[in-house]
């Protein structure tokens, strides 16, 4: 149970401004310089010390992603991933709009971390009012000359610049992400070359998810031993969930990494609808995870490692629950059909596989398959799986093969014969 | 606008940066000024087999190397990197996933199998979801038999299908995209292997096509219709892995299985592009590039590509003899040929004239010009005029491209001077965008503002500032950074050599480039350059033909000899009234039209001929059919004029090739030494020449029988 004092996002439910002022009482800026002083070294290794992983669903070591970035280089990126659409997920949404000093603070010394001189705001295109917010306490941010530069009189210059999307999917993979801001049509880059070598124009880049990002201040402000000593081992720190679905009250919240999955339901989000005993699964990271079944529910935790070992995966942290009057093979048939629908069409795997995929779910939903071909259906997950340029094929793969691995029963019991 | 330049530029060599080993042709000619540090070389196992690469080199390239072919759809050796097809994928030991062997750089000790369960059970994935929206309507497609999917999914492709979804949904369906005449779409086949898009943005330049929309409903196209105005356009139907992109001449016309493939040059511009020509049933059905990596590389300009419908139209098939009233009248070869020779017989030598055209081969060159000089003129001459003043064309040095096309990748600096390259030798246009692109080449240009597919800076229309670059006058940006380039070039065009600043144009382009030749470190490098326009010319130069016509004409010659000149520089009106005009030649154009005796000859796909392209190089045409009607080889049409009569049959019975074997290379130049001029056997009594006049036209001989 997370303690008042331990939690980063304080106005997470915006009962407060999220503007400048209240942003300093919140304890937003106080310490920058001081902290920007400390310089690219000491951030990083503090950031190490802290354990803080990838907020954005892969769950890389943040420190040790800005290590990568080549110390000499004439110009280096700092790219924060703000456009959040993964279905079920809306944390970065929240802190945009009511925490953006934090976000913006936390480029500045991300951005002094890996020596970036220009950092952009990638925030998704239908984030209108989210967009505008951002821009109001940017504009306030430059006002005060706590950014740009000689930025918080630290020597140290940023610009940052917010570019919104057009609504894709796809631009939320980061070099996808790079390719928009570049102008071009969000297909993911190959990799080799890592963005941390060649991203952004050509230069060194680092893509952070904003909640990462938002992190950082309260780190350096409390040290890194503050936030590894929150969660567990390997999964420090807090965490926000984003609790939907069939559940009573339907909510954000910041906790602990390896809350188990019925307190953080029972706790914040008013239980499941008629009950506990009437949940049927729950999908623990955003629509890209494999779903799990009540059983692995009742005692799971939740942080990365608990739930890679229950072969599902921690993602973004928005927990979807559905109860028993879910239709199960037609919740993940939309699912299927988002990633169909969302698949850039670069690559053979995915842009073929998650149509067909989808058009099996389909006739899956109304029981018209032959026996066999829930096997075939399987068998094409894993041809797409792994086989693709970026993580979409995964994402398209992973929830139907959750369904059938737990749920195999409800579709061979619907086909119709 | 520089700093933009170089930006706009960037994608593309950061997109090539990931595999430099296909940088290689470029970076295989070293120059003194080059020096380059050997990386040390990582070694790898490919099927346990262990090669040694350079760092950076690909998987698949490396695995090349070794014999071991990895199929792919959108790789290409000449374009960027995409990786978007997946069927290079491979399995890599101790790496979770499959990797794409097209775009991971090899790393010391890495472990491939491309012949796992795991490598193959990806590929046949990859293919079953490429032929899930595939139409398979391969007995109508015309890429059937040589189709790069047909034949991978015979050789890595599941034996069954499992798509059972077109019982109930069909397959994907795209709109068809009208590109121009010259290009078919059938969209429906496209496997979105952007291996068009690349091409066209990378190679002709020409940034029209792109995806639209995602995921299944991706399409290849130019979003807005419109057609893809490249003078390299043909070449995507050949990078097409598929049917979707198919000739529209050629649609429906033959199966790959039954052309006959002859190797041969291409003559319609002064590249010599090398093409295989395909054929069945004697008649040329199309044109494809052939590599050589030192003139097109894998390339054809559409007109190469595109000009073979023009074999069979308009053809002159039979020897003609113009009539009392002037009208050309078919007659047999004994006739023509005895009229043509009387002709030449009677005129004095100071006014005969032959004019040499721009498809004329060395052969027939060869041979005219030793008739023209047996007959005691000199005056052989071509269509293409080019100044005599000065060194003229004594030295070899002053009418070709001395740089050599491929080197040109390897300029610094490049002078266009009157030429619009990109239609002039788009293929030489390739090789300076290819330069501009990978080498940060710089171009400047003195002429009319033309689109040449890359930037330039426009020093100006006047030939006034050759000039001043000659005498280092000017004070302009294009100077200063040739004068300090380390590798520089100068093209000048051909054409502009006809307008009468011409010879003072040659001149000081000679004298900027002696100037900037004498600075040099790399005293290897050449920088003048002289595009000619046609095949034809450097073989004439080097033969010893004068250019251009006009101090003979205006001798009033009585006999003109036309080598199929048809560039119209000789009319009727410019000839004496009595003048006998003989035309020998393929088509039916100015030159024919203007003839009193018509000589049918040969195309270049019909006959073995040596041309001489642009930058000096021999290349031979072989016949890939015969030609049309009672028409021939040209030289053996000339050689008749020559040869004592019975001595013709003789030659004919020669083996071609020993004929052939007569033309020799001299230092690059062509010269024919015929058996003619050896002592004649006494056995076969004394000759008659058709030049004698007491020759009798016999009708058994070897032109009656062709």
């Amino acid at each position: 149970m997370l303690k008042e004092q331990d939690k980063i996002f304080t106005n997470l439910n915006g009962k407060e401004t999220p503007l400048l002022e209240g942003a300093k009482k919140r304890g937003s800026w106080q310490k920058t310089k001081e902290l920007l002083d400390l310089g690219s070294e000491k951030i990083i290794e503090e950031v190490k010390k802290s354990g803080l992983r990838g907020r954005g669903g892969a769950g890389f070591s943040t420190g040790l992603k800005w290590s990568f970035m080549p110390k000499n280089t004439s110009k280096a990126y700092l790219v924060v991933n703000a456009d959040e659409s993964e279905p079920g997920t809306c944390k970065d949404r929240d802190i945009s709009r009511y925490e953006p000093h934090k976000l913006l603070e936390g480029i500045l010394l991300a951005g002094r971390a890996i020596s970036a001189s220009v950092a952009y705001i990638y925030i998704r295109g239908e984030f209108y009012n989210e967009y505008l917010v951002l821009k109001k306490a940017l504009e306030e941010a430059y006002k005060e000359n706590l950014i740009g530069k000689n930025a918080c009189k630290s020597g140290y210059d940023l610009d940052v610049f917010i570019h919104r999307g057009a609504g894709a999917y796809i631009c939320g993979e980061e070099t996808a992400q790079l390719e928009s801001i570049e102008g071009k049509k969000g297909f993911p880059r190959m990799k080799p070359p890592f963005p941390a070598g060649v991203g952004l124009f050509g230069y060194p880049t680092t893509i952070n998810n904003v909640e990462t990002i938002a992190m950082v201040p309260d780190i350096l402000n409390r040290g890194g031993e503050w936030f590894a000593s929150l969660g567990k081992p390997n999964n420090t720190g807090t965490k926000v969930f984003c609790i939907s679905g069939h559940v009573n009250n339907p909510c954000n919240v910041e906790e602990e990494l390896g809350i188990s999955l019925r307190e953080l339901i029972e706790k914040y989000a008013g239980g499941v609808r008629g009950g506990w005993d009437n949940l049927l699964a729950v999908i623990p990271g955003g629509s890209s995870v494999p779903l799990i079944p009540k059983s692995i529910c009742d005692t799971i935790e939740m942080d990365f490692d608990s739930l890679r070992a229950a072969q599902s995966g921690l993602g973004t942290a928005a927990v979807i629950v559905m109860d028993k009057s879910t239709d199960i093979i037609a919740a993940i048939e939309r699912l299927s059909h988002f990633y169909m629908h969302e698949s850039c069409g670069q690559c053979t795997p995915c842009r073929e596989g998650t149509g067909w995929m989808w058009r099996i779910m389909r006739r899956m939903v109304a029981g018209n398959i032959k026996p066999g071909e829930v096997d075939k259906l399987l068998d094409l997950t894993t041809q797409i799986e792994g086989h693709t340029i970026c993580a979409l094929g995964d994402a398209a793969a992973w929830p139907v093969q959750g369904l059938i691995r737990h749920f195999r029963h409800i579709i061979e019991e619907r086909i119709v014969t | 606008m520089w700093s933009l330049q170089r930006m706009l530029r960037q994608p593309l060599s950061r997109a090539l940066a990931l595999s430099p080993s296909r940088l290689a042709p470029l970076t295989a000619r070293k120059f003194a000024d080059q020096v380059q540090a050997q990386p040390d070389n990582v070694e790898l196992f490919i099927d346990d087999k262990p090669v040694s690469v350079p760092p950076g080199t690909t998987v698949l390239q490396a695995a090349a190397q070794i014999g071991v072919e990895i199929p792919r759809f959108c790789y290409h050796e000449r374009l960027a990197v995409a990786g978007n097809c997946r069927m290079c994928l491979v399995e890599v030991e101790k790496s979770p996933k499959p990797i794409a062997a097209c775009a991971m750089p090899v790393m010391k000790g890495m472990r491939v199998k491309t012949n796992s369960d795991l490598t193959r059970k990806a590929r046949e994935g990859v293919m079953e979801f490429l032929l899930v929206n595939h139409p398979l309507d391969c007995p109508i497609c015309d890429q059937g038999g040589e189709c790069d999917l047909q034949d991978q999914s015979m050789a890595f492709g599941s034996d069954k299908s499992r798509f059972t979804d077109i019982h109930f949904s069909g397959k994907r369906a795209v709109e068809d995209k009208d590109v121009g005449p010259l290009i078919k779409t059938i969209m429906t086949r496209c496997i979105h292997c952007t291996r068009c898009i690349r091409f066209a943005s990378e190679v002709a330049g020409v940034d029209d096509f792109g995806t639209t929309g995602r995921g299944t409903d991706m399409q290849v196209g130019t979003y807005v219709e419109k057609m893809f105005l490249s003078e390299l356009s043909g070449n995507i139907i050949d990078l097409c892995p598929v049917g979707a992109l198919t000739s529209k001449p050629y649609s429906f016309a033959a199966r790959p299985w039954e052309t006959r493939r002859i190797d041969s040059v291409d003559v319609l511009d002064p590249l010599g592009s090398n093409i295989v020509v395909a054929t069945r049933t004697n008649e040329v059905l199309r044109i494809l590039p052939r590599t050589n990596e030192e003139i097109n590389e894998e390339w054809l300009s559409d007109k190469s590509r595109f000009a073979c419908d023009g074999l069979k139209r308009q053809r002159l098939v039979t020897p003609m003899i113009a009539d009392s009233r002037g009208n050309l009248t078919p007659v047999e070869w004994e006739e023509a040929i005895v009229a043509a020779a009387r002709a030449l017989r009677d005129c004095p030598p100071n006014k005969l004239l032959a004019v040499a055209g721009e498809l004329a081969d060395a052969e027939s060159l060869v041979a005219l010009k030793d008739l023209v000089n047996r007959l005691g003129s000199e005056n052989a001459c071509t269509e293409q005029y080019f100044p005599l003043e000065g060194a003229g064309t004594d030295l070899r040095s002053s009418y070709v491209l001395n740089t050599k096309i491929a080197n040109v990748e390897d300029a610094d600096f490049v002078l266009l001077i009157g030429t619009n390259v990109r239609f002039e030798a788009p293929l030489l246009n390739a090789r300076i965008r290819k330069a501009f692109i990978h080498k940060e080449t710089d171009i400047a240009s003195i002429g009319p503002k033309v689109d040449l597919t890359y930037e330039y800076i426009h020093v100006g229309d006047s030939a006034s500032i050759v000039k001043d670059f000659a005498t280092g006058s000017s004070s302009h940006e294009a100077l200063k950074r040739l004068e300090s380039a380390k590798r520089p070039v100068v093209i000048i065009g051909a054409d502009q050599l006809k307008t009468p600043e011409g010879p003072a144009l040659l001149a000081y382009t000679q004298e900027l480039a002696l100037r900037l030749q004498d600075k040099l470190a790399d005293k290897e490098w050449k920088v003048l350059n002289v595009l000619q326009r046609t095949a034809s010319q450097v073989a004439a130069l080097d033969i010893g033909y004068t250019p251009g016509v006009g101090k003979y004409l205006q001798d009033g010659p009585k006999v003109v000899f036309l080598l199929g000149a048809d560039a119209g520089v000789v009319t009727r009106e410019a000839l004496p009234k009595d003048c006998v005009v003989i035309y020998q030649g393929h088509h039916g154009d100015a030159g024919a039209a203007i003839a009193d005796i018509v000589l049918p000859g040969a195309a270049y796909t019909e006959k073995r001929g040596t041309f001489v392209n642009a930058e000096g190089r021999a290349q031979q045409t072989l016949p890939a059919v015969t030609p049309p009607g009672k028409a021939r080889e040209d030289w053996k049409i000339i050689r008749e004029f020559q040869i004592p009569r019975f001595c013709a049959a003789w030659i004919q019975r020669l083996p071609a090739t020993r004929l052939m074997s007569s033309v020799h290379l001299v230092g690059g130049r062509p010269m024919l030494r015929l058996p003619v001029r050896g002592a004649i056997p006494a056995f076969l009594g004394t000759p008659t020449s058709i030049l004698s006049p007491n020759y009798v036209p016999d009708c058994h001989s070897s032109f009656a029988t062709r």
